[in-house]
């Protein structure tokens, strides 16, 4: 027999994979939520190893909140004129002029609660019956206790209470018209396996994860980037820093950190040794002790 | 590195999310933000220590009742070794919910509270680990602290507990002596208990062995996903995308594809951009076979010369999960790895009552009831039994009606 070494990695990449081609085969509508984060490029090189050399069963869907750092459009563009595929763009500044959702004001205004109606709102409108997201359950408490297949109701609602048993590697993915289910391949990765994953694929990442400079200002004891979608008031005070970001999502909400952190080991490295969680760095869990789960049974990814 | 996957069951209150919050705690694997809200959350210990148990109580009514109502997976690693760890609920409520974090697992934590010994719920949870076929079986006496530490008490209860084991049949078990609030024996041997001789729960899931789960070599594997790009320069490419189950397809075996039972041989297996000559147990992989054969999702490729077995009739275990109890004149849907086909349960041949472990007949099949059943498929299923091979047997059942997961099959032979 030859010999083979099959080691975590593999064994993750090997159950994601598997979860990829059971969204395939069960489902009429599939989509891939393509977030410009570093879980949702590894989505994407987990579903070329799943489906390759055939096209993907499904688009990739980028809710677009406008509020955008420049340097994750670029990478999303490049990426998808490279492997081919099809993306669709569900717009908040849309749903903003249409009138179905309102801008937040203030000070810590965000865009980030908005996107949950432009998600939903391009579901029904694709009338897409699974859609496959990143999120993993090592970051944040409510996700630890989501399955991997995950109903929603016609709402968007996930019910933590009434979650269907998930045995084996068995998902079942029979749904009700209007019901949709979020698929979580990476579940069971954890924030270093992504970027042991990322280094050892020699995947490329939008350059905001890796340290550079940019003018930030300091909110709520976080780093923010200085930007027009942040709204500023004569007490920020505009400083020049050397940073990166350990997660990418809507700028007015996604806090940097300072580093000098330019190559992906140093990342490795760093986040080793860190004693903070990823999504300590986004305002939008600061505030209750149960602010995911009740975005999450809101229809938020 | 490899990743061992643990859960921790037990009744209610016996302290299996104090347990693993101890072990994150002590492995330095809760982070600073995250240790933060839990010193600000106001659900403290009685003597205003932090409640380790609301790392994994994640959801807003599990802290507002100070149970565990549904799994967390938890994950952390050492120098040694990565773990996954399912924290299941003790509430026999949401025994559904147990199964679930066991189905995945290869070793079982079981708690026992120092002072109640072994309840209901621990025969039980012991009686799921043995149907389950968990091979590695950890039984922590819990809340040693609070009796004092005392070896007496600690021995009368493992001495009940092995008379358990040998009724379940359950092999390999090592017992320790803990205190989950305090750390005793957790992450470190400790200094309360000299009469223990053996080593922390940590030291010991680090090291034990859990190879060779599945006694297999059989190659299995359920085609999910026919590969077919259709484009000019791949006119003729058609790869069947699947994971393998169990043993290793090898470069010109002779496999065998069911249901048709049409035969051919491995030409290519590739993964990604890799051409592989051999494609092992838990692998993703596409393969290609010499003939033209009619393959689509739902059917196996398998190892030509051990087939599995192929009935329309099973006698199988089941774990009854729904709260409308089983009814045995509807058809329900099986789901036995890629494959969905329509069945019924036309016999229930006993029911096993808990606390005795008893066989009964029954006429009623209610929510967390067990026992054993025949199972009538529309199609005939290609399995093989649970305990050879878990992953080939065993099946999901899904109530039409609701779409529900209703419940959970282990075969256990063919019926002729
Ligand atoms: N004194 C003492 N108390 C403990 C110990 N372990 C747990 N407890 C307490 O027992 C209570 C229940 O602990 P949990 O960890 O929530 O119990 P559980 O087994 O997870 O309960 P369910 O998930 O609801 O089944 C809490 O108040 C804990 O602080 C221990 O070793 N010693
Ligand atoms: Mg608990």
């Amino acid at each position: 027999m030859s010999t083979y070494n099959f080691d975590y990695l593999d064994e993750l990449e090997a159950e994601a994979i598997h979860i990829l081609r059971e969204v395939a085969g069960q489902f009429e509508k599939p989509a891939l939520l393509f977030s410009g984060g570093k879980d949702s490029i590894t989505l994407v090189r987990l579903a070329e190893k799943a489906f390759r050399p055939g096209k993907f069963p499904f688009p990739l869907v980028h809710i677009d909140t406008g509020h955008n750092f420049e340097e994750t459009i670029t990478y999303r563009d490049q990426m998808v004129e490279r492997i081919g595929e099809k993306l669709i763009i569900g717009s908040v500044q849309e749903s903003i002029d249409q009138g179905k959702v309102v801008e937040q004001t203030g000070k810590n205004a965000s865009r980030n609660a908005l996107q949950t109606v432009t998600l939903l709102d391009t579901i029904a409108k694709y009338q897409f019956d699974a859609c496959i997201g990143g999120a993993r359950r090592d970051e944040e408490k409510a996700r630890a206790k989501e399955r991997i297949f995950s109903v929603r109701d016609e709402f968007g609602q996930w019910d933590p209470k009434r979650q269907r048993p998930e045995l084996w590697n068995i998902y079942n993915g029979k749904i009700h018209k209007g019901e949709n289910i979020r698929v979580f391949p990476i579940s069971n990765w954890t924030e270093l396996d992504v970027w042991n994953y990322i280094r050892r694929e020699k995947i490329d990442l939008p350059s905001i994860y890796f340290s550079h400079e940019r003018d930030c200002i300091t909110r709520n004891g976080q780093l923010m980037a200085a930007s027009p979608f942040l709204n500023m008031d004569d007490e920020d005070v505009v400083e020049r820093k050397q940073v990166r970001f350990r997660t990418v999502g809507d700028m007015s909400c996604t806090a940097a950190v300072e580093s000098d952190a330019t190559l992906i080991d140093d990342i490795i490295s760093e986040i080793s040794a860190s004693k903070i969680s990823e999504r300590g760095a986004r305002l939008d869990d600061k505030v209750s002790e149960a602010a995911m789960e009740d975005r999450k049974k809101g229809g938020y990814f | 590195m490899n990743i061992l996957k643990f859960f921790t069951a037990g009744s209610v209150d016996d302290g299996k999310s104090t347990l693993i919050g101890r072990l994150l705690y002590d492995t330095d694997s809760i982070l600073a933000d995250q240790l933060e809200a839990l010193q600000s959350s106001n659900r403290k210990n009685d003597d205003g220590t932090i409640d380790l148990a609301i790392l994994t109580d994640g959801l807003r009514a599990e802290r507002e009742q100070g149970i565990t109502i549904d799994v967390a997976y938890k994950y952390f690693q050492t120098e040694k070794r990565k773990f996954i760890i399912a924290d299941t609920p003790g509430h026999i409520q949401y025994t559904r919910n147990m199964v679930t974090g066991a189905s995945t697992a290869n070793l079982a934590i079981i708690l026992i509270d120092a002072r109640n010994g072994v309840v209901e719920q621990t025969i039980r949870h012991s009686y799921i680990v043995s149907l389950l076929g968990i091979k590695h079986v950890v039984v922590c006496i819990n809340k040693m602290d609070m009796v004092d530490y005392s070896e007496t008490i600690y021995s009368s209860i493992i001495e009940k507990y092995k008379i358990l084991a040998q009724q379940l049949k359950l092999a390999d078990i090592t017992y320790i002596p803990v205190s989950a609030l305090k750390g005793d024996n957790v992450a470190q041997t400790s200094e309360n208990m000299d009469w223990y001789e053996g080593e922390s729960l940590l030291h010991f899931l680090e090291k034990v062995d859990t190879d060779s789960l599945d006694k297999s070599q059989l190659a299995r594997m359920p085609v999910q996903w026919v590969v077919r790009p259709q484009t000019e320069e791949l006119h003729d490419y058609r790869g069947y995308a699947g994971r393998v189950l169990s043993g290793t397809f090898n470069l010109n075996d002779k496999v065998t594809v069911l249901p048709s039972g049409a035969s051919s041989t491995v030409e290519k297996i590739e993964f990604f951009d890799q051409a592989l000559d051999a494609a092992h147990a838990g692998q993703s992989v596409i393969i290609h076979l010499k003939d033209d054969v009619d393959i689509s999702r739902g059917d196996s490729i398998v190892n030509a010369s051990a087939l599995p077995q192929e009935s329309k009739l099973i006698e199988a275990d089941l774990c009854w999960m729904d709260t409308r109890a089983l009814d045995t004149s509807i058809m329900y849907n099986i789901q036995h790895n890629s494959k969905i086909t329509k069945c019924k349960i036309s016999e229930i041949l006993h029911k096993v009552d808990i606390n005795t472990l008893e066989k009964h007949a029954a006429e009623e099949f209610k929510l967390n009831d067990i026992g054993r059943v025949i199972v009538k498929t529309a199609d005939a299923l290609a399995f093989d039994l649970y305990d050879d091979n878990r992953a080939n047997g065993s099946a999901i059942l899904v109530d039409p009606r609701t779409n529900l997961t209703v419940g959970a099959l282990m075969f256990r032979a063919a019926v002729e």
